[in-house]
């Protein structure tokens, strides 16, 4: 069951992203773009996404996921350094690429070498966040 | 052009309800950056998290097959800046613990300060780097 709502929320994500202009890079720079010719789609995208995500946390009050356990629990409100630090890093690369996590793993059967490039290199930046993390703390912990 | 809202609209509300029913069936968070990275750490429920990208590249690959014109992500030629690209993605999103998905369509519908907070950093910079690489020095 878990497996196959799995499936069924990715399908149901990748459509979207595709459908929806996503994983065209110009479109998602082109919202990052204010001084050039900006192209507000991005801001449609994720307000149709956040109302069905608004409704299912009401939904999920006082109620139990329907595969059993529990529902994640809201996150404290603090802003540590590395939220801070990593967003910055992401929206670089996000600026830069036009590409984000979902739409780089959504289109990695039409986005040609370049898309199967960026994937790796993801990837590798993944391996290698925990070490980053770390050594940030160090740096910080020194200063 | 004036259709293309509309499409952003609906491909919105599709990714909203992928997000929903992976909420109230699995009670995750539907993060494409944290579901990619726990396979990575070697985190706990690998299996979901393979039929999830298999939804993820499967029913886009479909789609394109049966879409005219294909898709095209008009991803820059520039390998270099692709490779940066994609380590400074994979890096930030971990770190910070989320991407567009997760604090942003999952966050910002629970008004969490977090979620709310990382996506208007990471949109900042991302205009930033656009206005200093595009154009103040032409780069991309």
């Amino acid at each position: 069951m878990r497996m196959v709502i799995s499936l069924l929320a990715g399908s149901l994500f990748g459509a979207g992203l595709l459908l929806s202009g996503m994983t065209d890079t110009t479109k998602v720079q082109g919202w990052l773009d204010i001084f050039g010719n900006w192209d507000p789609t991005l801001a449609f995208v994720m307000g149709g996404a956040i109302v069905p995500m608004f409704f299912a946390w009401r939904l999920a009050e006082h109620r139990r996921p329907l595969t059993g356990g529990t529902f994640p629990a809201p996150s404290a409100p603090e802003l540590d350094r590395n939220l801070i630090i990593g967003s910055v890093m992401f929206g670089m690369g996000w600026g830069l690429s036009g590409l984000c996590p979902g739409p780089a793993i959504a289109s990695i059967s039409y986005g040609g070498v370049g898309g199967i490039v960026f994937l790796l290199a993801m990837i590798a930046g993944m391996y290698a966040a925990p070490a980053v993390g770390s050594k940030l703390d160090r740096a910080a912990n020194a200063a | 052009m004036q259709t293309e809202w509309i499409w952003g609209f609906g491909g919105g509300l599709m990714i909203g309800m992928g997000a929903a029913i992976y909420l109230l069936g699995n009670g995750r968070i539907m993060g494409a950056s944290g579901i990619l990275g726990g396979l990575i750490d070697g985190s706990d429920r690998t299996k979901e998290r393979l039929a999830f990208i298999a939804g993820l590249v499967g029913m886009p690959l479909i789609l394109s097959l049966l879409l005219s014109p294909a898709p095209a992500t008009h991803l820059t030629g520039n390998l270099s800046v692709v490779i940066i690209a994609g380590l400074l993605v994979g890096v930030g999103t971990r770190i910070a613990n989320g991407c567009t998905s997760g604090h942003g369509v999952c966050g910002i519908s629970r008004f969490s300060l977090r979620g709310i907070v990382a996506t208007v950093i990471y949109i900042g910079a991302g205009a930033v780097i656009l206005v200093f690489l595009r154009h103040l020095l032409g780069l991309i």
